[in-house]
């Protein structure tokens, strides 16, 4: 990179540049220059906008952690503690249902991923009939409002007389995180080259080894983003869950459960934290990624 | 797991017709025969998933809405047509508020998520990735803890109240009826507001897609050909978004029609929406046909809009 002589293309740009920024500098000296800059920059400050409205929320949890407030519930600040912080399994249930939304992402995602990943390469590796059928079977779930969805398996349960606990919500997330896990891997495994799979074989792997050794490295990041597509959607799955569940209660239905009854300052604790290791991991997924790639460009 | 149970798999019967071609045709390349059943295989377990929990359900919910009965008799299925009109007549206008809330959001999506989409795909640099993080990292704080802390953004002399306040735009907000009198909260300019940031970045990340593809030398020909900024944008840049924008406003719209936790949490009994209605119609009332017939009608409406959408826009080919 830093050795390459320059070409016309690096100098080029450059050279275009400056007879416009010199314009833009002489302007900016006159009135009306920082609102031209405003002008100009209006997409980043929409953009910037956009950001902040996002974030907000995020930010009125994190500080809402640090509240002590008087009443049940936690709206409007009363004082700064950090009792939240020190004992967030402090209220009844909350941790409970914490550790069975994780149980119930994790095999989820399990389940969405194994069956996801085979329909994926079914539909991109084979010809066959029922293809446009499939297809449609996997879009629809994506294209139903959740209502529809939830409210239609919980009639399936209730005329097959099945017992609403931890197996129908599993069974309703497997369902609603197939379709996402599908798409995810089928963009994968589309933009990859069937060629080294046959290069593979015409080395003599076998069938397993060349699946193994070949096609599931290559495969992998889609996978990954399927999955953990798939974790996340369970995870903060509410609306078919409320319908599936019967009476256990997942963390985004204590979550639910708490507005009406107060909500304990726990929950804020809960959500920054998700929030803080969720930003961690992705920073060092990258960080790991750059550096990978620097390794293997050096 | 179902695959254990699986019949003589009836696929069997129907090899396709490009199966018998034996070694690779041209134009496909690396598919090979390793054996006929292999791909039925593959789909056995997910299909028969989908098949038995997405499909089955839609039927007898299609036969839980012409049923008629009590809870403490039963139901029977007596093909009781009229409960739909009965629904539609008694709850239209939850219906009407539900498609007009998911629009105005749908709407407000798209002008607050494209200038951040652009911003992300042509004016970020080296900061890309880290707006991008920051776009998808509130997903994952769960969406019910991030719509209650709207309810403390938005609560009565509240931030936002006192600033709407003291430009007096609560009494025009108030005067449109989208607000009343001195609060935010329990109006509809709240659901509004919390449904659009519930599914913004469903609208952001199609859009960033769509963007990013679009080769930026197409931006300096537009410049070249003296262009101005706004016509390039007009003209080159956001006729390529258009697959975006469309699966962006079907991925906002869809869920937002359907939803009912932000009209529960932020709005009022003069907010709810169609999916309140099924919500309550199924897990307090226990009216069963009923709420299965108002689930098919918002089934029914959405697709209808979804499909004329489709054809207005033109871009069939995208699903």
């Amino acid at each position: 990179m830093s050795t390459r002589t320059p070409t016309p293309r690096d100098v080029a740009p450059a050279a275009r540049r400056t007879p416009r920024d010199a314009a833009s500098a002489s302007r900016a000296r006159k009135p009306g220059g920082p609102l031209r800059a405003v002008r100009r920059n209006l997409v980043v400050i929409a953009g910037i906008c956009t950001l902040a409205y996002m974030i907000l929320p995020n930010v009125v949890v994190m500080i809402f952690s640090f509240n002590k407030p008087n009443g049940r519930f936690n709206y409007e600040w009363q004082r700064f503690s950090t009792d939240a912080w020190t004992d967030p399994c402090g209220v009844a249930d909350m941790c409970g249902s914490l550790s069975l939304s994780l149980q119930i992402a994790a095999w989820a995602t399990l389940g969405a991923t194994v069956l996801g990943t085979m329909i994926a390469f079914a539909l991109v590796r084979y010809r066959f009939r029922a293809r446009g059928a499939v297809n449609s079977l996997i879009f629809l779930p994506m294209a139903m409002p959740e209502v529809v969805m939830a409210a239609s398996l919980m009639t399936l349960f209730l005329n097959m007389g099945v017992q609403f606990g931890f197996w129908t919500i599993l069974i309703a997330h497997i369902m609603f995180c197939l379709s996402f896990v599908v798409t995810a891997v089928k963009a994968r495994v589309m933009s990859m080259d069937p060629r080294l799979e046959q290069a593979a074989q015409d080395l003599y792997a076998g069938p397993v080894q060349t699946f193994l050794r070949v096609t599931l490295p290559i495969a992998a990041p889609g996978i990954a983003a399927g999955a953990l597509l798939a974790f996340a959607l369970s995870f903060d799955d509410f609306i078919i869950t409320n319908f599936n569940a019967g009476s256990t209660v997942t963390f985004p239905m204590y979550v639910w459960g708490s507005a009406q009854r107060g909500t304990p300052v726990q929950i804020n604790v809960i959500g920054t934290a998700m929030f803080v290791v969720a930003v961690l991991v992705v920073l060092a997924a990258m960080l790991l990624g750059r550096r990978r790639k620097r390794q293997q460009g050096g | 797991m179902s695959a254990t149970e699986a019949p003589p798999a009836p696929p069997a019967n129907t090899p396709g017709p490009d199966d018998v071609a034996g070694p690779t045709p041209p134009r496909r390349r690396g598919v090979r025969v390793r054996g006929r059943l292999v791909p039925y295989w593959l789909l056995l377990p997910g299909m028969l998933w989908l098949l038995v929990f997405f499909a089955l359900p839609m039927i007898y919910q299609a036969s839980t809405s012409v049923q008629t009965g009590s809870l403490e008799d039963g139901f029977r299925v007596t093909w009781h047509f009229a409960t739909y009109w009965d629904v539609f007549s008694e709850y239209w206008p939850q219906f009407v508020r539900s498609l007009a809330y998911a629009a105005v959001a749908t709407v407000l999506c798209l002008a607050l998520g494209y200038p951040l989409a652009y911003l992300i795909a042509f004016r970020a640099g080296r900061w890309r990735n880290l707006v991008l993080i920051l776009v998808i990292a509130p997903f994952f704080t769960s969406f019910l803890i991030r719509t209650l802390a709207w309810k403390t953004i938005l609560a009565d002399g509240g931030f936002v109240v006192d600033v709407l306040n003291t430009l007096h735009l609560l009494d025009v907000t108030s005067a449109l009826g989208i607000t009343e009198g001195d609060r935010v909260l329990a109006t509809p300019l709240a659901v509004v507001c919390g449904l659009t940031y519930n599914f913004l970045p469903f609208m952001i990340l199609p859009l960033y897609t769509s963007l990013e593809r679009i080769d930026p030398r197409l931006h300096e020909a537009a410049g070249d050909l003296y262009a101005a900024p706004f016509t390039t944008f007009r003209k080159v840049t956001f006729p390529l978004s258009l697959p975006g924008v469309v699966s962006g406003t079907l991925l906002t719209f869809i869920p937002a029609a359907g939803d009912y936790v932000n009209a529960d949490l932020l709005g009022s009994t003069d907010t709810r929406m169609i999916g309140n209605v099924i919500q309550t119609l199924f897990l307090r009332v226990l009216d069963y046909p009923a709420a299965a017939a108002l689930s098919f009608i918002l089934m029914a409406a959405i697709l209808a809009a979804v499909t004329v959408y489709l054809r207005k826009s033109g871009t069939e080919d995208l699903i």
